[in-house]
């Protein structure tokens, strides 16, 4: 049984944090594709509310090697991001930042590094948007990063916020390039209580 | 691979008997718990992601929830406590974030629950792999009670 606000969301509300995750990524893409000086386009952003138990199945493969990049959001409404980039995707990216192949395997510092910037940049621009929309001060934590198993990356990264409810709601965006060469998923995570906080800063708070 | 293959997702659980094989994929914080009756070859698996259950939420989501309820299923398709004993896998931490809160030590508390909740169980630990910082898949066939670990990082391994 879905047992609190996330399985009660009218669909105004669900477009208000759709809404959210539009003008997020929109500064997101902005950021990046002035990062890589390339065109980075996105998708138009989904909110999914689903069992936790069903979050390791997100991006198809199971047991598919990806990149995770894990943020945590602090500050008035707190949250998890996760930037999820297939291997081929972040080879790419590497080869655009750093000028070389890459071993994804035998990372260096460097070459981690520029993956974890990649992460810092994304969710930066993406929080100044959701701040300047909703007045709210949201702090990014350090990046981590991993790349290993897609399910072992989600699944790890939703346990902070599975701790009281067992469905979660997501903010998905997907970044794409122009020649099909990055692809990668955008997720928005936030905490049960920071829900409500949003969707009161936006006006449509289930409190009047 | 077995006719009878049963895929366990996160927060969930599942029993069998021979010759079914449980799966569970992509551990990374999360703990599998393989429960095995050799006697009467009957099997269990449980994915748990979390230590202890405060909110009476999913049991199978929790360690101390989750191991009880999977040794009352196998009981009821014949199982018998006595018997059971238990291998582990996972408790990772994937992310380093340069922290060492207890959000990011989840792994880590997983693994220490699990063990805590089998000795109340009396129940014995044969094998485990757990902890370092990578993804691990989980097969356990109940026709034998061997229980083989998948990683993207190491080689194949029987507990």
């Amino acid at each position: 049984m879905a047992d609190n606000i996330v399985s009660n969301l009218t669909d105004l509300q669900k477009d208000a944090l759709k809404e959210i995750g539009n003008i997020g990524a929109g500064n997101a893409a902005t950021a990046f594709s002035q990062f890589l000086d390339c065109k980075i386009d996105m998708s138009v952003p989904s909110v999914e509310i689903m069992p936790i138990s069903d979050v390791p199945e997100l991006t198809g493969d199971l047991e598919e090697n990806v990149v995770g990049i894990l943020l945590k959001v602090m500050g008035e409404a707190p949250a998890g991001i996760l930037f999820i980039l297939a291997e081929d995707s972040i080879k790419h990216l590497l080869k655009i930042i750093l000028q070389k192949e890459v071993d994804m395997h035998n990372l260096d510092e460097v070459e981690v590094s520029a993956i974890k910037e990649i992460g810092n940049i994304l969710s930066g621009s993406y929080l100044t948007a959701i701040g300047q929309m909703t007045g709210f001060n949201l702090i990014q934590s350090v990046p981590g990063y991993s790349f290993d198993m897609a399910a072992a990356i989600l699944s790890s990264s939703v346990i902070p916020l599975s701790k009281i409810s067992d469905y979660i709601l997501l903010i998905e965006t997907d970044f794409i390039d122009g020649d099909d060469e990055i692809e990668g998923y955008f997720l928005l995570m936030p905490e049960v209580g920071s829900l409500e906080k949003l969707l009161n800063a936006l006006g449509l708070g289930t409190n009047g | 691979m077995d006719d009878n293959v049963i895929r366990v997702k996160m927060a969930e659980y599942n029993v069998g008997n021979n010759p079914t094989t449980l799966i569970t994929i992509g551990l990374g914080s999360c703990v599998g718990i393989a429960l095995y009756d050799k006697v009467n070859k009957i099997g269990g698996m449980v994915h748990i992601m979390l230590p202890e259950n405060k909110k009476d939420l999913t049991p199978a989501k929790y360690a101390d929830t989750g191991i009880p309820l999977l040794i009352s299923e196998m009981e009821k398709i014949g199982a018998r406590s006595n018997n059971i004993v238990a291998k582990i896998a996972g408790g990772a931490q994937m992310f380093s974030m340069g922290e060492s809160n207890s959000t990011m030590r989840v792994g880590e508390r997983n693994v220490i629950k699990v063990k805590e909740v089998l000795k109340e169980e009396r129940i014995k630990l044969i094998g485990e792999d757990v902890g370092r910082n990578y993804g691990r898949t989980m097969e356990f066939y109940i026709k034998n009670g061997d229980v083989l670990i998948r990683s993207h990082k190491t080689d194949n391994r029987f507990l």
